[in-house]
């Protein structure tokens, strides 16, 4: 609770509202002892009179009635009103929904009915009717503004109970033998309580205008007796001559509203877990770049070439290093494998290539990414995008919620090839089908009209392997291509990739969890663990004399293809949270040939020319 | 395509029926003598009689609702007695005014809103979204009758600009460009909240669309950053939007009530009105029936524009 009330005047706009409000109310509320003019005490000789003319602070109306008075009775009344309606809408609607929740089955369903019908009504119409049957007045004004938001409570409220009936406090308390009233009223009563008060703070705002707009159309509040909507209709045919009658009961309804809506905004965003967390900042179209160190000088490895990577994320005050000093590079035709468990830094590695990384939270703060010798880190947005896709392309995990939903896969196919070149539809069409063949897609003249949806998991995969492969690059990064599929699918897809790096000449960096598809397609591999390389050499080196402990129990785990959804549970222990590790080796703490010398200071990478590991006690010594 | 809007055609009758229903009902509430109360100071006893034999007043409840359902069905929506004149015909006259007001008013929040909220998402916490936010706050808090009012003293009134009210100019006028003349105020100032509302909403769209997957899918094969906003995350958001789109048409009809009496738009909304305080309860009812009716169609039409855009939606 204090931590929410924090929240909400941390929110400087919530904190004006609620001082606002509660000027209001509590004018409202004083106003019988203020030493006011009665407000309905017509003096013809004074009327019109301006604001700050003597004895009327906000002049008078048309018929001489101090305006300052009617303006704060009138407040008092409209927001009586208002309130009492919330009150009958929240006491009635929520009743309905209790019951209807409560209850279920038939009940629930007739009673939804009805509010659904109720709720097809462009609403003030039904308000409408209603005082149109009862009569103008303000009485029936209130009953009208509250019959219409009965509805809208009885639907949340509902709602809520539904999710509650099915608990076990509710069947104890009805197998110790209480009757439905007493279940209702002391047992899911308070549990609904907050959802109550929530959909009252957000609705009696509405109420009060509402009921102010019906007292404008004068069918609410009837002379003499004014409240705020009444004194701005009575006002209307003086608008031209005398506009500050009509304006000071239009600022006091607009203050209360925005100051309502304020309140409940700053309400409502406190209790929204997402925006605590940040998880509804907008991903920009490149990674952060802020590098802090030196930028390593080009040296000649590789067609990509990945040196002293690091990124991390910035999540409030705390620091994720996901991805800790990484060197990698791949040459044409060549496969590299990098595994490791989710959160090892594999995936964030591959998407930092190419600007990838959702940022905020994530910014690249060292190291560089050369791609033929250009460093992409610093490359302009421009100068990256036409890189994207054309000279280095992505395979995603996942494709259901990789592909857009909305396109069909054939627009989606043509949209990458024109990303990149200026080519006629029917052109892009025609090279787009020729891809679905070469991905093996049975069909490919009909299925470029399939959405992602209406595709099984394996054809949605090869389909963006095709668009991985739309513009011929130089480099594919596939990310978990195949976690998702079934073994027999996930073999076609391996050799397919298989047949094109060695057919095209691509180099292809495979980020995987599972040694048994690095056994099949990759010619060297990269241990990753906590954001950092730990092994590093030729795939049949490592297979056959794994050095690092880690790099050993991972490939004890998943001995053949396919069995990668074992997820590694043979480790014990968790991976570590990259955001505080302690110094030396951070797999220390799962490791069985741990000393203390592994926890004193850091460990480089050493080895021979092709294989490196980072261990103290290597499982083989490298020579 | 065309079997869903059957079914959807379809799914309305109940609609419309509950909707008959409901109205009725609430006309059965009025206190004492049904055709005394409808004919107010029309109440000869002859015209008691009459009313009572045409609409069955003196019989029970639901032979009055079936009656009186019958008699609409055939195109009968009674006569009001204060026009003296069939209730439809005075309603086809001025439903009309009420949809080029309402339907310019939704374009223009639907347009506006869904604009500035991809504007404000784009620009995340900068200068344009917190201005954004701002107008917006200011927008959704001011009573549209009240900002009504204040358009016309400062536009008609103070730099005469635009003419005060109705909808065509009395000598003159009736053309095209005069409608839009007296259009702009009304529309603008009937748009204004469901702006915002489909503003904010479509930020938060917006932003929730720009963090799936299948963005980062649209900006690694080198989509242009104006093409994956505009295309892939606005159109995602759409499936989101086009809903709420649906609600704000319903709060743009029943705002179009108030605008019409500041405006004196000769719509049906001031019809309703005028028909309440001269307690011509035939002239509601059938007012209520037909608008509430024509925007269940509406709501249908935006039910199949949903499953234009979004093909997992079994049509
Ligand atoms: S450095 Fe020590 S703790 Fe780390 S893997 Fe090697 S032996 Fe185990």
């Amino acid at each position: 609770m204090t931590t929410f009330l924090k929240l909400l005047f941390r929110n400087r706009l919530a904190a004006v509202g609620a001082v606002v409000l509660a000027a209001i109310l509590l004018l409202a509320l004083i106003t019988p002892i203020l030493p006011l003019a009665d407000p309905d005490v017509t003096a013809t000789a004074d009327r019109f009179q301006r604001p700050f003319s003597t004895g009327h602070l906000l002049g008078t109306d048309h018929l001489g009635r101090d305006l300052l008075s009617r303006l704060l009775w009138g407040t008092r009344l409209s927001l009586a009103v208002g309130i009492v309606a919330a009150l009958v809408a929240a006491t009635i609607g929520s009743g309905i929904g209790i019951v209807a929740g409560y209850f279920g089955g038939r009940t629930d369903n007739i009673i939804m009915r009805g509010v659904d019908m109720l709720m097809a009504f462009p609403y003030i119409l039904l308000a409408l009717a209603i005082v149109a049957a009862l009569g103008p007045g303000l009485m029936n004004a209130l009953i009208a503004v509250a019959a219409v938001n009965i509805p809208f409570f009885a639907r949340n409220i509902r709602g809520v109970t539904v999710g509650l009936a099915g608990r076990e406090f509710i069947d104890a308390a009805r197998l110790a033998g209480m009757g439905h009233t007493r279940i209702i009223l002391t047992e899911l009563l308070p549990n609904v309580l907050s959802t109550i008060v929530i959909a009252m703070s957000t609705t009696v705002g509405w109420m009060i205008l509402e009921t102010a707009g019906l007292s404008f159309l004068g069918l609410g509040s009837q002379p003499p007796q004014a409240d705020l909507g009444s004194m701005l209709g009575e006002a209307r045919s003086a608008l031209i001559t005398n506009p500050h009658t009509s304006v000071v009961p239009g600022i006091m309804i607009f203050l209360i509203v925005m100051s309502i809506n304020l309140l409940g905004d700053g309400v409502r965003d406190a209790l929204d877990p997402r925006l605590r967390s940040g998880a509804l900042t907008r991903p920009r179209a490149v990674t952060l770049v802020d590098r802090r160190g030196n930028v390593p000088h080009a040296d000649q490895k590789g067609l990509l070439n990945i040196q002293q990577l690091e990124t991390q994320f910035h999540v409030g005050p705390r620091v994720y290093r996901a991805v800790n000093k990484v060197s990698l590079h791949v040459n044409p035709g060549e496969a590299l494998g990098v595994i490791g468990e989710s959160g090892s830094g594999k995936s964030v590695t591959a998407l930092s290539v190419m600007g990838l990384v959702a940022s905020p939270p994530g910014v690249i703060t060292g190291g560089a990414v050369r791609y033929e010798g250009e460093d992409l880190l610093a490359a302009s947005y421009d100068s990256l995008r036409r890189k994207r896709g054309n000279n280095v392309a992505y395979i995603f995990q996942d494709p259901l919620s990789t592909l857009h939903p909305l396109y069909r896969v054939g627009d989606q196919l043509i949209e990458a090839i024109q990303a990149h070149h200026k080519v006629p539809d029917a052109e892009a069409k025609a090279r787009a089908i020729e891809l679905l063949k070469a991905v093996r897609i049975p069909n490919p003249e009909s299925r470029i009209r399939n959405f992602p949806h209406e595709m099984s998991g394996g054809m949605r995969q090869r389909v963006g392997i095709a668009m991985a492969l739309a513009n011929d690059p130089d480099v594919i990064i596939a990310d978990e291509p195949t976690t998702a599929l079934d073994v027999t699918v996930q073999a076609q897809i391996l050799s397919l990739l298989d047949d094109l790096r060695r057919e095209r000449g691509l180099a292809i960096i495979f980020i995987t969890h599972d040694f048994g598809v690095v056994a099949q397609l990759c010619d060297r591999v990269a241990v990753m663990y906590a954001g950092r390389i730990v092994e590093e050499g030729p795939t049949a080196t490592i297979l056959e004399h794994p050095a690092h402990p880690y790099t050993k129990r991972l490939m004890a785990c998943v001995p053949e293809l396919g069995g990668g959804k074992r997820e590694l549970a043979a480790i014990p222990g968790l991976p570590p949270v990259v955001s505080d590790l302690p110094p030396g080796c951070a797999f220390a703490p799962r490791c069985t040939k741990a000393t203390e010398a592994c926890q004193q200071g850091e460990i480089d990478l050493a080895g021979t020319a092709t294989h490196t590991v980072r261990c103290i006690h290597p499982e083989e010594e490298l020579a | 395509m065309g079997a869903y809007i059957l079914k959807r055609l379809i799914s309305a009758v109940p609609v419309l029926l509950g909707i008959t229903i409901i109205v009725f009902l609430i006309m059965a509430m009025i206190p004492g003598d049904p055709a005394t109360a409808i004919l107010g100071s029309y109440a000869t006893p002859e015209n008691v009689e009459k009313l009572n034999r045409d609409l069955g007043l003196d019989q029970p409840l639901i032979n009055r609702y079936f009656i009186w359902l019958g008699n609409m069905l055939t195109g009968d929506f009674g006569r009001s007695y204060s026009l003296n004149r069939p209730v439809l015909d005075e309603i086809l006259d001025r439903f009309n005014a009420t949809l080029i007001l309402a339907g310019v008013s939704f374009v223009m929040c639907s347009v506006l809103g869904i604009l500035a909220g991809v504007v404000s998402a784009t620009r995340q916490y900068g200068f344009a979204d917190k201005a954004i936010t701002f107008i917006v706050l200011i927008g959704i808090s001011v009573p549209s009758f009240f900002l009504g009012m204040m358009m016309i003293l400062l536009f008609a009134v103070n730099l005469r600009l635009l003419p005060v009210s109705g909808m065509y100019a009395i000598y003159g006028g009736g053309d095209l460009p005069d409608l839009a003349r007296h259009l702009i105020m009304p529309a603008t100032a009937l748009a204004v909240v469901a702006t915002g509302v489909i503003a904010r909403l479509s930020r938060s769209a917006m932003l929730e669309v720009l963090r799936q997957d299948y963005i980062r899918t649209a900006r690694a094969k080198g989509v242009d950053e104006r093409r994956v906003i505009m295309g892939h995350a606005l159109r995602a958001a759409m499936v989101s939007i086009i809903p709420v789109l649906g609600i704000q048409a319903g709060f743009v009809l029943s705002g179009s009530v108030y605008i019409e009496i500041v405006f004196q738009w000769p719509g049906v909304g001031r019809m309703l009105v005028d028909a309440i305080l001269k307690r011509d309860i035939i002239l509601v009812q059938g007012g209520v029936v037909f608008v509430a009716g024509a925007y269940v169609f509406f709501n249908i039409v935006v039910d199949v524009a949903q499953s234009l855009l979004d093909p997992r939606i079994k049509t």
